[in-house]
């Protein structure tokens, strides 16, 4: 049997006194695309900083290709191929879009000094090619504070396709999207399906994730609710079973 | 957004280049700029007000002389200030370093030989204001105290540290001019250009190394601008401020050297009149308490124009009450002439 891309076993995260998942088991498949959904404070932003490093699980085991790793970090998770679009978008507003583009990865020699004409072009590159910017007031030179909403999204995501990535959370991408850009960011999952990748898909709205997502996880109150092949439910059927698990807790 | 999903890097084939163009590069560095314009203004009036003494060379040697006792401790504490930490401590560590390069002196007797004595000490102090300024770091960072609030408490310990181990006494370390340390640190070259001078130009040029074309400088600023970005994209922001506070502290230290060498002697306030001149100098710069922005070049003229000040002043025939009034009058006017800039800024 094909090894699961990524798996999560009975993962468990409290904060203090509130317990955000509850033996989560979750799994992701080699060129699956998996939505999940659930209300506002499921857990849903949780698992996925649980997937990228940037939370420990307080109890539960993480595997990447069958292979288990102990305390993921956020370096350790991006050397595993997991690129994320956060929904906080993590972007530097007051410095300029190379910095933001190879934010935390900045391409330096062995002693640590930038090569920074290399990151220039590279994100000049990126604008031109793969952003589709335009603009006059973007270079790599500029500020990314000054950019709208969608330009920022267009950074968060193009700098998660940058590297090597296997394995794309995309946290949230749509919020405060225009409905053109919406439209171009779905075509943009139906991408990385097509180039043999995996991605994690979290969206308020089901449409989009019903849509590209070949299977999709319910989260409610910290636990998986149930989960779905898009192919085997319709997109009534899930909206309700939605409302009925946010009223009762339970699918059914 | 095609779906470039492919992440291998490919071959780049051509440079990015823009033109030149004056305008966008004075936009693009305004608060420098700024500084520089009110560096220049106020040179200016002084020239005018007392050509004899602002065109007489005895000036700026005297400026290269004092200024760099704090001036060279404003550059890692521009570091901190762009991190969004501050650093309160550093007048105590000056002192504190001091301390241990006298103890390691008297405790290294038996080695007979003043120069290596003093090298040892000189190691010890450097070691010493390390040390401080990573337990700062250390404090701040892992129990997540504001720095404000750790450094306010730490520079009244180390202080008092300061005053315990010395009895509260002065006391000479004339042996120094005995080696060449003495010259290396506080020398005059050609009876003009003061040593310290020349250590204030090599760490201002290190430290704009270190913060702009160096990862640790990136990440500084990342962790300035939007920590919690810094953090989700894997910058270790706690490594990053523990390295800032220890560079303010290994710096601190060896400005206490630099302040003591030059009089051949220690006293245990050392360094207490300079918190608020350093931390003046920064902001003058441009650079923000808010983190994520500043320039080293600004700190470097904010320095020489706090520096400047007091001997205009009175080289202009004002009175010696008004220093405080122009000093106000001018950090003031600086701070908001960045904040303008910097809202209408690229």
């Amino acid at each position: 049997m094909e090894k699961y891309r990524l798996e999560l076993r009975n993962v468990s995260k409290s904060f203090g006194e509130v317990q955000a998942l509850r033996d989560i088991n979750f799994q992701l498949g080699q060129n699956e695309v998996v939505g999940l959904l659930g209300d506002n404070g499921a857990g849903k932003s949780t698992l996925i900083k649980i997937v990228t490093g940037y939370h420990q699980p307080t109890s539960g085991e993480i595997y990447f290709n069958g292979r288990k790793v102990d305390h993921l970090t956020v370096p350790k998770a991006r050397e595993l191929g997991v690129e994320t679009v956060y929904q906080e978008r993590a972007l530097a507003e007051l410095q300029t879009l190379w910095r933001n583009i190879f934010l935390g990865r900045e391409l330096c020699n062995s002693l640590g000094f930038l090569d920074i004409q290399r990151m220039r072009d590279e994100t000049h590159r990126l604008m031109t090619q793969s952003m589709g910017f335009t603009s006059q007031a973007i270079s790599p030179d500029s500020r990314v504070g000054k950019y709208s909403g969608g330009e920022k999204q267009g950074v968060a995501i193009v700098r998660a396709l940058f590297f090597e990535a296997e394995i794309i959370v995309l946290d949230e991408p749509t919020m405060g999207l225009s409905l053109k850009e919406s439209a171009k960011l779905v075509n943009f999952v139906k991408g990385i399906k097509l180039a043999g990748k995996s991605a994690i898909f979290i969206d308020h709205n089901i449409f989009h994730v019903y849509n590209v997502a070949d299977r999709v996880v319910v989260i409610d109150r910290g636990k998986v609710a149930g989960e779905f092949l898009t192919e085997n439910i319709g997109l009534t059927e899930l909206m309700e079973k939605m409302v009925r698990v946010a009223e009762t807790g339970s699918l059914d | 957004m095609t779906s470039q999903t492919n992440g291998t890097t490919p071959a780049v084939t051509q440079h990015y280049k823009v033109p030149f163009n004056l305008r966008r590069f004075i936009r693009m560095n305004s608060a420098q700029f700024g500084i520089l314009g009110v560096f220049l203004t106020l040179w200016l009036i002084f020239i005018i007000s007392a050509p004899s003494t602002f065109l007489s060379p005895q000036i700026y040697s005297a400026f290269m002389t004092s200024t760099p006792f704090f001036a060279i401790m404003a550059i890692p504490l521009t570091i901190v200030i762009i991190a969004k930490e501050i650093d309160l401590s550093f007048p105590s560590i000056m002192a504190m370093g001091m301390v241990a390069f006298s103890f390691s002196y008297d405790g290294t007797a038996i080695i007979g030989n003043t120069t290596i004595r003093v090298f040892l000490a000189i190691i010890a102090a450097l070691l010493a204001g390390s040390i401080i300024g990573w337990l700062n770091g250390i404090i701040i960072v892992k129990m997540g105290i504001p720095s404000l609030v750790v450094t306010i408490g730490t520079q009244f310990f180390w202080r008092g540290a300061v005053l315990v181990l010395t009895s509260g006494t002065n006391f000479p370390i004339v042996y120094i001019k005995q080696t060449f340390f003495y010259p290396l640190l506080v020398g005059k070259i050609g009876g003009f250009l003061p040593m310290q001078m020349i250590w204030l130009v090599v760490i201002t040029i290190l430290g704009w190394v270190l913060l702009n074309r160096h990862r640790f400088g990136a990440h500084v600023y990342l962790t300035g601008d939007n920590i919690k970005s810094a953090e989700l994209m894997g910058v270790n922001t706690g490594r990053v401020r523990i390295q800032a506070f220890m560079l303010v502290g290994l710096i601190s230290a060896f400005a206490g050297l630099v302040a003591s060498f030059y009089i051949a002697y220690f006293w245990p306030n050392m360094g207490s009149g300079y918190l608020l001149n350093t931390l003046a100098a920064v902001f003058l710069g441009g650079t923000s308490v808010f983190g994520g922005t500043g320039t080293i070049l600004g700190t470097f003229l904010g320095t020489f124009i706090i520096g400047s000040i007091d001997a205009a002043t009175v080289a202009v025939g004002l009175t010696g009450f008004l220093t405080n009034l122009i000093y106000g009058f001018i950090i003031v006017l600086s701070v908001i002439m960045h904040t303008y800039l910097r809202k209408r800024g690229e």
